[in-house]
C-alpha cells in the first residue's frame, strides 16, 4: 500500500477530528450543548475555553518560530501579566489593568527581542533567562501568596459570555483574525518567512530582519500576556507560582503539530490554533474517560508521537519503500 | 517581712530571671526550604513569632529549594555554635554527612514539616510532621458522619501524581471509603494543587457525571483545587456546598471565606505551626534533658461553618498565604 503524502492542513483536520471522535466514544455527552446563565455549557465548550491560552500564546509562538527563533518565556511572562492584571483589578479600571497587562508583556517581548535581534544572542537562551527570571518578579509582584480580585469586570474576561461563546474563546477568536490580517493582509508574512528560510539572502535583497525578529518577539510577549489576564481572570486570582507553567511547551507542541518547522520559515497560524485544540481536546478527553491519573502523559506521548508521524513526509516514502521490498522480495 | 521571706522572694526572683535569661539566651538556627507556596510562608511568619513569644533568637535561612543551601546553611549554624537546628528538608536523602557534623557539634536537629530517610534517624533529635494519610482519613470521616449512611457519590481531586502527600491523603480517605459501603469515589483526577487544574478537571467530572446531578460530594487534596472545583460548580448552575458537599485540606484562608458563604463545608488543617512544638520540645530537651519522643504529631483540626470561619480567615489572612 502507498501512503500518500496527505495535502497542507490535512493531517492536522484529520487528527483534530479523530481526537473529538474519540472523545466522544469515552463520553457519550461530549457533543452536547445548552444554556447555562446565558453562555453555552458543554464538553466542547470545554475545549474551545480551556484551550484559549494555548491558542494565544502559539499565535505569538508560530510567529517567533516562523523567524527561526523560539520563546520559552511566554508561560512566565503569563504569570507576570496576570500578577499585574489581579493587583490592579480592584482597585483599577478594566482598561488600565488590561492596558497595564499588555505593557507588561510588551516590554517582556521587547527585552526577548532586543537580546536576540540586537546583541544576537540564540533565542533559546535569550529566552531562558526571563523564563526562569520571569517567575521570580511574578512572584514579588505577588509577594508569593494568591492574589484574588473579585472586580467583576475582570472576572468577565475569564468567565463571561459574548453571544453564548465564552469570551476568553471570543479573544482568542478575534487575536487569530487579527494577525492574520496583519500578517497575510501585508506582505509582513512573507517577510517573516523570509527571514526564518535565509536571514543573510533576505537582508542582502532588503529585508529588515532585525525590525522583524524584534517585532515577532513583541507581539508574543503581547499574546502571552493576554493569555495570562485571561488565565487570572479564569480563576479570580494570580498564582503565580503555577499560572502558564509549562505552558511554554505546549505551545511550541501546538506550532510543531501544526506543521510549522522549528528551523523557520513556512508557518500557518490557523494550524497552530488547530495544533492547540488537539492538545486540549486531547486533555479534555483524557479527563473525561475516567482514566487513572498516572496514565494522562502517556496517553498525551502516543497521541502526539501518531499526530507527528502522520505529518512525517519520510514516513510516505518509508511505507513506498517497503513496497518495493515486498515486490522484489521472490 | 521577715529576712527568711525575703530572701526566698530574692531567690524566687533570682531564679525567674536566669531561666529567662536562658531562654533569652537560646539561639536556634532554622533552614527553611523556601517561599514555594502559601503554605511555606505562613510556617515561615509563625515561626518567627513563636519564637518571639518564647524570646528565642531565631535565625531563619532560606534554601531557596536547594539541598546544597541548606547544607551550608547548617554548616554556618554549626560554626556559630546554635544550641538547635531546625530543618525543613527539601528532598529525604543525602544529610547523614551533615548531621554527623551537627550530633559531633553536640547540636540537636528537629526536623519540620517533612521526614528524612530511615538511615539517619539516630541523627535528630525528633521530627514535627503531620500525618497526611491522618488528614485523608479525618476529610472521609467527617463525610461519612455527614452523609450518615446516605449513598453518596465522591469525585475525587487529586494532587500531583506522585506526591507523597497526594499519595497519602488518597490512601486515608480510601481507607474510610473501604469501611463505608454507602461512600464511593467514582471519579478521581489530578488537579496538580492548583486552582486552574482543579477547576478545569472539576468542568469535566460535571459533563461526565449528568451535570454534576450524581455528584454528591467532592474530595480534593488541597484548598486551592476545591476554590476552582467551586467556581465550576457556581457556573454549571450548582450550589456548592449545598447540592454538592466539599471537603478538603491544608485550611487556607480563602477556603473559610467560601465555608462563611456556604459554599464549602469542610476542610481539615495542616497547621503552619510547625516551629511552636519543636521549641517546646527544645526548650524541655536543653532545661530537664527530656528526650522527645522521635515523632510529634501536629493536629489535623477539622474545621466546618461551625468554627467561626470569618474569625479564621482573619486570623490567617496576615501570614502569607
Amino acid at each position: 500500500m502507498t501512503l500518500r503524502i496527505p495535502r497542507r492542513g490535512m493531517a492536522q483536520v484529520l487528527a483534530l477530528i479523530i481526537i473529538l471522535m474519540i472523545d466522544r466514544l469515552v463520553s457519550p455527552q461530549f457533543f452536547n450543548l445548552h444554556l447555562q446563565d446565558g453562555r453555552l455549557f458543554g464538553s466542547v465548550i470545554d475545549v474551545l475555553n480551556r484551550g484559549t491560552p494555548v491558542a494565544l500564546l502559539s499565535l505569538g509562538m508560530v510567529l517567533v518560530i516562523a523567524t527561526g527563533g523560539i520563546d520559552l518565556s511566554v508561560g512566565a511572562v503569563m504569570a507576570i501579566a496576570g500578577a499585574t492584571a489581579a493587583s490592579l483589578a480592584d482597585t483599577h479600571s478594566l482598561p488600565v489593568v488590561i492596558a497595564s497587562a499588555l505593557a507588561v508583556g510588551l516590554a517582556c517581548g521587547l527585552w526577548n527581542g532586543i537580546l536576540v535581534a540586537v546583541l544576537r544572542i540564540q533565542p533559546i537562551v535569550a529566552t531562558l533567562i526571563l523564563m526562569v527570571a520571569g517567575r521570580g518578579i511574578a512572584q514579588l509582584i505577588t509577594e508569593g501568596r494568591i492574589v484574588t480580585f473579585t472586580s467583576p469586570d475582570l472576572v468577565w474576561m475569564g468567565n463571561g459570555a459574548v453571544l453564548g461563546l465564552p469570551t476568553p474563546v471570543v479573544i482568542a477568536l478575534g487575536m487569530l483574525l487579527l494577525t492574520a490580517a496583519v500578517v497575510r493582509g501585508t506582505a509582513l508574512g512573507l517577510l517573516i518567512e523570509a527571514t526564518g528560510g535565509n536571514a543573510r539572502a533576505s537582508e542582502l535583497s532588503g529585508v529588515g530582519t532585525r525590525a522583524m525578529i524584534l517585532s515577532v518577539y513583541i507581539w508574543c510577549g503581547l499574546c502571552a500576556s493576554l493569555a495570562g489576564v485571561i488565565a487570572a481572570a479564569d480563576i479570580m486570582g494570580a498564582d503565580a507560582n503555577n499560572a502558564g507553567l509549562w505552558l511554554e511547551l505546549d505551545a511550541i507542541l501546538a506550532v510543531v503539530i501544526g506543521g510549522t518547522s522549528l528551523f523557520g520559515g513556512r508557518f500557518s497560524l490557523v494550524l497552530a490554533v488547530a495544533g492547540a485544540l488537539i492538545i486540549q481536546a486531547m486533555n479534555t478527553g483524557i479527563l473525561l474517560s475516567g482514566y487513572p491519573p498516572e496514565l494522562n502523559l502517556l496517553v498525551k506521548a502516543v497521541v502526539v508521537l501518531a499526530v507527528l508521524l502522520a505529518q512525517s513526509p519520510r514516513l510516505g516514502d518509508l511505507s513506498r519503500f517497503t513496497a518495493r521490498w515486498r515486490r522484489t522480495k521472490p | 517581712m521577715t529576712l527568711k521571706a525575703l530572701f526566698a522572694a530574692s531567690a524566687t526572683a533570682a531564679l525567674l530571671l536566669a531561666t529567662s535569661a536562658s531562654a533569652a539566651e537560646l539561639t536556634v538556627g532554622f533552614s527553611q526550604i523556601g517561599s514555594e507556596s502559601g503554605w511555606r510562608a505562613a510556617e515561615t511568619s509563625v515561626s518567627k513569632s513563636e519564637a518571639a513569644k518564647r524570646k528565642i533568637n531565631l535565625k531563619i535561612a532560606d534554601a531557596q529549594q536547594k539541598q546544597e543551601n541548606q547544607i551550608k546553611a547548617i554548616r554556618s549554624f554549626i560554626a556559630q555554635n546554635v544550641d538547635a537546628i531546625f530543618l525543613a528538608p527539601v528532598v529525604a536523602s543525602g544529610w547523614d554527612a551533615v548531621l554527623k557534623e551537627a550530633k559531633e557539634a553536640k547540636i540537636p536537629v528537629v526536623l519540620l514539616d517533612r521526614d528524612i530517610d530511615p538511615s539517619g534517624k539516630d541523627l535528630y533529635l525528633t521530627a514535627v510532621t503531620s500525618d497526611s494519610v491522618h488528614e485523608g482519613a479525618v476529610a472521609g470521616e467527617w463525610l461519612a458522619k455527614t452523609v450518615a449512611g446516605k449513598d453518596c457519590n465522591v469525585v475525587e481531586l487529586q494532587g500531583t501524581v506522585g506526591a507523597s502527600v497526594a499519595t497519602n491523603r488518597k490512601k486515608g480517605f480510601d481507607s474510610v471509603v473501604a469501611k463505608n459501603a454507602n461512600l464511593k469515589v467514582v471519579r478521581s483526577q489530578t488537579g496538580d494543587f492548583t486552582r486552574a487544574k482543579g477547576k478545569e478537571v472539576m468542568e469535566s467530572f460535571i459533563k461526565a457525571e449528568n451535570g454534576g446531578k450524581s455528584i454528591c460530594a467532592v474530595y480534593a487534596h488541597n484548598d486551592d483545587m476545591m476554590v476552582g472545583a467551586i467556581q465550576a460548580m457556581k457556573e454549571a448552575g450548582l450550589k456548592p456546598g449545598k447540592d454538592i458537599l466539599t471537603v478538603s485540606i491544608d485550611a487556607v484562608p480563602d477556603i473559610f471565606k467560601a465555608i462563611a458563604a456556604g459554599e464549602a463545608n469542610a476542610t481539615v488543617e495542616l497547621t503552619p505551626n510547625m516551629a511552636g512544638p519543636a521549641f517546646d520540645a527544645i526548650v524541655a530537651f536543653k532545661e530537664k534533658g527530656t528526650v522527645p519522643p522521635k515523632w510529634i504529631q501536629t493536629e489535623s483540626k477539622l474545621y466546618t461553618s461551625a468554627d467561626e470561619p470569618m474569625k479564621v480567615y482573619d486570623s490567617k489572612k496576615g501570614l502569607g498565604y
